[in-house]
């Protein structure tokens, strides 16, 4: 890895000789996301601070485009990071320009007067977060979200090898959200700055980073492309997530399924289902749903929050052996709803289900009446 | 955008430099006898009128004036780099107990000098004096790794200086009776009784420190972002903060040694050049700071002197009547803007 802005081989990160993080080894090469993501207290800005020499080196090495860390004088590390960081900042009586500007600080002379180059990248940089028009007003009078792009400027007009940010997008609206990750990945490709970040959102880690850092108890869990981090049961695994699941493939987060036998049976199909399941779980009554084809966009759904699911393979029939198993299901439920009016051949099996429903409940319901009480 | 700032600073730098021309004049004519301008005049361009006017004006209200100018300038630019130094905005030597602990130094050695009989010149004043701001400003330090809150802090400062006024007056109660009255004049805070020694001693310290807490204003302005966003953009925070300590003490003790505690102003001027000059960059802010502090000590002694004349009041009475509002309006004001960001 020659062209790695950023290694680090071996690094302990901590306080005062108390070690959080521990033999974390990886690279960033220019123009690469790079994500740390992990629990609350794992130690994800303990090490974002250590690399911008903010905390000083425990143990092992941080190398900044080839030199040591702890070689390189405070200005050539300043010339070289830029950081955007969770703390507000209190600036008293400052545009946003003149927060901007101070990214230019480490280029200054003595007294720190910008030069009209300075005053061009500053405006460049303000241009591209889109925050130009905000250049005279007062910094505390804008919203978080043009707060945060201002501080972005901040860090772009610094013109920096590498950018590290403590959680960019907490806090703000998932429009800023998209507008600051967008804006990373464009600064990334196209100044080829390594950007190096942590992040809560994990949906947008997933589709914003080049490789993904877990941090858990002290250590780089795992290292890797988003694909091979966001597979399987791993997302849960790192949060320890207990009371409901996380779906890597779409990032959605769910509540843990109600308790006991099923009350209610849906039939559902094609997505139609999935706002009936909010609604039954959000009321507490264990619910069965089925016949489900695993590659329906509501099997995720159902299968998070049912506490029943009669499934079929993708792509194929319903089958006998499921509609007779769902069937079985149905008896003991109190009440039926049916989801889905159309009911095409690899479907088949519900709508025998919603012709038994209609026989033995006095009145299955159809999801359209959305008003109604359940 | 650009300009107009400029522009602004330069129209207030000018109206600052008017006022303190006119206080000047002013403080130089007012007194227990007027002195016409034209007579003030000309004994300040060497021309000899009159012996008696020319003993007052020289011996008596320039070096008042002038150190009423100095120090003033000096109090406030601490008052900034305090403010600057703990980002509260209320800090300032006498609030957090840094004016009250060379006060109490400087007592300390007044008496020793009156009891063993030896004569203090200005030096061992203002060394008696670094020497007990640099100490309480230690202990504020230690307290403000504690706490974490603005208040916090602020109560801690207040309560140092209580315990050093205490044992200011403990002493003082114990000490020769004689030269009481004098100590007792000291300690409420004036500009009067310097000679030109004294002058040419606070000219140069607070001059040097100025030039010092000048050539600091890239780094303080890092510093006010914060300290983990300065550290990023290259500033050396021990060193930083231990010049900052430095000077802040330098500027508190030089004051505290030839004019005692003056209450209020290194809060409410560097607030008031804020809102004047609608900046808070250290580059401007230092000189204006510096310039503001003199105009309002001029102004204020000026007051102290003529308003009850021939009684003369403590200057620190003035300068909390007219610097204490402006604390409680900056409050409030700093309350408003919370509340719509």
């Amino acid at each position: 890895m020659s062209d790695a802005v950023l290694q680090t081989n071996a690094l302990s990160a901590g306080y005062s000789r108390r070690v959080i993080v521990d033999g974390l080894t990886f690279s960033v090469s220019a123009g690469k996301i790079c994500t740390l993501i992990g629990p609350n207290g794992a130690g994800k800005s303990t090490v974002l601070k250590t690399i911008a020499a903010q905390l000083p080196v425990l143990s092992g090495t941080v190398a900044l485009c080839g030199d040591d860390l702890s070689t390189l004088h405070e200005k050539d590390v300043a010339r070289r990071i830029s950081v955007l960081l969770t703390q507000k900042i209190t600036a008293e009586r400052m545009t946003c320009g003149d927060v901007a500007e101070t990214g230019r600080y480490p280029y200054t002379g003595t007294l720190g007067i910008l030069s009209a180059e300075d005053k061009r990248i500053v405006h460049e940089a303000m241009e591209l977060v889109g925050a130009a028009h905000l250049y005279d007003t007062d910094f505390r009078q804008i919203s978080d979200g043009q707060r945060q792009c201002v501080m972005l400027a901040r860090a772009i007009a610094q013109q920096p090898k590498i950018m590290l940010l403590d959680e960019p997008t907490s806090f703000l609206d998932i429009g800023h959200k998209l507008q600051i990750l967008s804006l990373l990945r464009q600064l990334a490709k196209e100044r080829q700055i390594a950007v190096i970040q942590s992040l809560h959102e994990l949906d947008l880690a997933q589709k914003f980073s080049d490789t993904v850092i877990c941090i858990r108890s002290g250590k780089a869990e795992r290292i890797g492309t988003p694909e091979e981090i966001f597979s399987g049961d791993y997302i849960a695994s790192l949060y320890e997530i207990e009371n409901g699941t996380y779906d890597p493939r779409f990032g959605a987060a769910e509540p843990a399924a109600a308790q006991g036998d099923p009350e209610v049976f849906v039939i559902g199909g094609g997505g139609a289902g999935i706002p009936v399941y909010r609604r039954l779980h959000r009321m507490g009554i264990p619910f069965a749903a089925g016949v489900l084809h695993e590659n329906d966009v509501e099997y995720p759904a159902a299968k998070a929050l049912a506490s029943v699911v009669i499934p079929e393979k993708a792509f194929e029939p319903v089958s006998e052996d499921a509609v007779s198993r769902a069937m079985s299901v149905m008896q003991r439920c109190r009440e039926v709803i049916c989801c889905t009016e159309y009911f095409g051949e690899m479907n088949k099996g519900n709508l025998r289900l919603k012709e038994y429903a209609s026989v033995h409940f006095p009145s299955p319901r159809c999801c359209e009446n959305e008003g109604a009480d359940l | 955008m650009e300009k107009r700032r400029i522009l602004r600073a330069l129209i207030c730098f000018l109206g600052l430099l008017l006022l303190a021309g006119l206080l000047f004049c002013l403080s130089l004519m007012s007194g227990s006898s007027r002195i016409a301008p034209g007579t003030v005049f000309d004994i300040l361009t060497g021309q000899q009128t009159d012996a008696a006017a020319f003993r007052i004006i020289t011996d008596i209200r320039l070096p008042r004036t002038l150190s009423a100018l100095i120090l003033g300038g000096g109090l406030s630019v601490s008052g900034f780099l305090l403010q600057s130094f703990f980002r509260n905005p209320i800090a300032g030597p006498f609030v957090l107990g840094i004016s009250s602990g060379a006060k109490l130094t400087v007592a300390l050695l007044m008496i020793a000098a009156l009891q063993r009989g030896f004569v203090m010149h200005s030096g061992m004043m203002i060394a008696a004096a670094f020497v007990g701001a640099v100490l309480c400003m230690l202990t504020v330090l230690l307290f403000s790794g504690k706490v974490k809150n603005m208040a916090q802090l602020v109560i801690a400062g207040v309560m140092i200086g209580y315990i050093c006024n205490a044992l200011t007056d403990l002493a003082v109660t114990f000490a020769d009776d004689a030269n009481i009255v004098n100590l007792h004049n000291w300690s409420k805070g004036s500009f009067s009784g310097a000679d030109w020694q004294d002058i040419r001693a606070m000219a140069v310290l607070v001059l040097i420190s100025l030039a010092g807490a000048f050539l600091l204003s890239k780094p303080i302005g890092a510093y006010q972002l914060g300290e983990s966003y300065a550290e990023n953009m290259g500033v050396n925070i021990r060193v930083f903060r231990l010049l900052l300590i430095l000077l802040s003490s330098a500027l508190s003790a030089c004051v505290t040694a030839f004019a005692g505690p003056v209450s209020f102003v290194g809060i409410a001027v560097p607030h008031l050049m804020k809102g004047l000059f609608g900046t808070a960059k250290p580059l401007i802010l230092i000189p204006a700071a510096f310039l503001g502090g003199g105009v309002f000590c001029m102004g204020c002694d000026l007051i102290a002197r003529t308003l009850f004349a021939p009684q003369e009041l403590s200057v620190s009475t003035v300068t909390a009547v007219f610097g204490a509002p402006v604390v409680i309006f900056m409050m409030l004001h700093r309350a408003k803007e919370r509340s719509i960001s």
